[in-house]
C-alpha cells in the first residue's frame, strides 16, 4: 500500500482534486494507494505503507514550507519517499536545504545529470513552482533545467524529490518509483 | 476564500464551478467573448448564452470582449480578472481545464502575477468518468459544437446522456477523439445543473454544419422554472 500525502493548505482542499487526484490515478493501477492530509500524520503508523508520495500544492500555497518541523518523521522512516514540488521543497528544508527563487509554468526541458531507477535521458515536463532547493550535503543532484534543480536523491536512502509533476505528463516515474 | 470562476457555459467550466461552491465561496463569473471561432483559450459557440446562465445561477458575470488573437486574448484575460479581483475581492480563480496545459498554464502565470491562487478541480480526471458525473448529477448538457471527423450535423444539439456517451467512447476507440472533447472536437452549452435556480429554454435556433464542423447557435432562450 502506498501513502499519498495531501501537501494542500488545509484537509479536503479544493486543491486536492487537482494535486493529489491525478497522482492516485496514476499509482493505483500499479499498486494500492491510501491518502492522508499531513496535519493527520501518525509516524506510528506509517510502517503500514510500502511508500510514499508527499504531493505538490497550488502555487501560492507555503502552508507545508512554514513547518517542516512537521515532517521530521522523514528522517527515520525506512520506506522510500518521494516529493513532488512542494514535496520536493519540504523534504529538502526538513534537511536544512534552503528554497531558491525559481519561477517555472509550463511544458518544460529535463536534463538528467545522474544515474535513477526514476527517469534518463532528457524529456519534458510539466513545471509549476516557484521555489527550487539549494539541495543539503547529503542529496545528490539527479537532474535540472535550463534554470533550476529538478530532482534530488538522499546519497544514502531512498529519499527522491522531483520538482515538476510527474503525474501530469510523466505518469511513468510514478510507476518507476512504485516499483523500486 | 473568495473565488471567481472563468467560465464559458460549457460542461467543464460548470461543473469546475459546481466542485468550487462544494468547498468554497463563488463570488462571480468571469466570460470572454471571443470574436474569433477558433479562439486558443475560450469556448465560443452560445458564448452570448453565459448572461442567461448566470442569471440562472444568481451569481453576478464580468463579461469582455476579445478580438481572439492569441496572445491578446491574454492580455484581455487578465484585464478582466483583475478587474473581477478588485470589485468582488477575490482570493482565486478556478478553470474548467481537464488537460490543456496551453490553458492551464496561462491562466496559472495570469493568476501568480495578480496574486491570486488558481483552481484546476477536474484536472487531469478521466474524461468518461467527467461525462458520468455531469449525467448522474442532473445536469443538461447539448452538444453546440462539432470540429473532428467523423462527427456531423446530427450531433449537433443532442443532449449527453448515458447512450451518447457510450457513442463518444465507441468513437474514442475507433478514431482516437477524445470523448469529453479535450481535443476540441465538441463543444458544448448546459441548459441546467443542480446550481441553477431555473433552466434555460431555447426558443429558437440555428445549424450550421459543413463536413465535420458545424454550430448549433441558440438564437433565443429563456428561462423557466424548474
Amino acid at each position: 500500500m502506498i501513502l499519498v500525502v495531501d501537501m494542500n493548505w488545509k484537509r479536503d482542499s479544493l486543491a486536492a482534486a487537482e494535486f493529489v487526484a491525478p497522482i492516485v490515478t496514476a499509482v493505483e493501477p500499479h499498486e494500492r494507494c491510501e491518502v492522508k492530509h499531513f496535519s493527520d500524520l501518525q509516524p506510528a503508523h506509517l510502517n503500514d505503507y510500502s511508500k510514499i508520495i508527499l504531493s505538490g500544492t497550488a502555487l501560492k500555497d507555503h502552508a507545508t514550507l512554514q513547518q517542516p518541523q512537521r515532517f521530521e518523521w522523514i528522517k527515520t522512516c525506512s520506506q522510500p519517499v518521494l516529493g513532488i514540488c512542494a514535496g520536493m521543497q519540504t523534504l529538502s528544508l526538513v534537511y536544512g536545504a534552503q528554497l531558491s527563487l525559481c519561477l517555472q509554468v509550463g511544458m518544460i526541458e529535463i536534463i538528467t545529470l545522474a544515474p535513477t531507477p526514476l527517469f534518463e535521458g532528457i524529456f519534458h515536463a510539466y513545471a509549476l513552482h516557484n521555489f527550487s532547493v539549494e539541495p543539503a550535503d547529503n542529496f545528490e543532484v539527479l537532474a535540472q533545467s535550463t534554470k533550476c534543480i529538478q530532482a534530488i536523491k538522499h546519497k544514502q536512502k531512498d529519499l527522491y524529490g522531483v520538482l515538476f509533476h510527474p503525474e501530469v505528463r510523466n505518469q511513468n516515474i510514478l510507476e518507476r518509483f512504485v516499483k523500486l | 476564500m473568495k473565488l471567481g470562476v472563468l467560465f464559458s457555459g460549457g460542461k467543464d467550466s460548470t461543473l469546475a464551478l459546481h466542485m468550487a461552491a462544494e468547498k468554497e465561496e463563488v463570488a462571480c463569473l468571469i466570460t470572454l467573448l471571443s470574436k474569433n471561432p477558433e479562439s486558443y483559450m475560450f469556448h465560443t459557440p452560445n458564448i452570448n448564452v453565459t448572461s442567461l446562465q448566470a442569471e440562472a445561477l444568481g451569481l453576478p458575470l464580468v463579461s469582455k470582449f476579445t478580438e481572439g488573437k492569441k496572445e491578446e486574448e491574454l492580455a484581455d484575460l487578465e484585464n478582466a480578472i483583475k478587474e473581477a479581483k478588485q470589485k468582488f475581492k477575490l482570493d482565486g480563480i478556478v478553470t474548467g481545464a481537464v488537460e490543456s496545459v496551453y490553458q492551464a498554464s496561462r491562466v496559472q502565470r495570469i493568476c501568480n502575477r495578480l496574486d491570486l491562487w488558481s483552481f484546476n478541480p477536474l484536472w487531469k480526471h478521466d474524461q468518461k468518468a467527467l461525462l458520468d458525473t455531469l449525467v448522474a448529477k442532473g445536469f443538461r448538457v447539448i452538444i453546440s459544437g462539432i470540429f473532428a471527423y467523423p462527427l456531423d450535423k446530427t450531433w449537433l444539439g443532442k443532449q449527453i446522456d448515458t447512450q451518447l456517451i457510450a457513442r463518444l467512447v465507441e468513437l474514442q476507440r475507433q478514431y482516437g477523439i477524445s470523448p469529453s472533447g479535450e481535443g476540441g472536437e465538441i463543444e458544448t452549452t448546459v441548459l441546467d445543473a443542480p446550481m441553477f435556480k431555473k433552466r434555460l429554454e431555447i426558443l429558437q435556433s440555428d445549424t450550421s454544419a459543413k463536413g465535420n464542423s458545424g454550430v448549433y447557435i441558440i438564437k433565443e432562450a429563456r428561462l423557466v422554472p424548474k
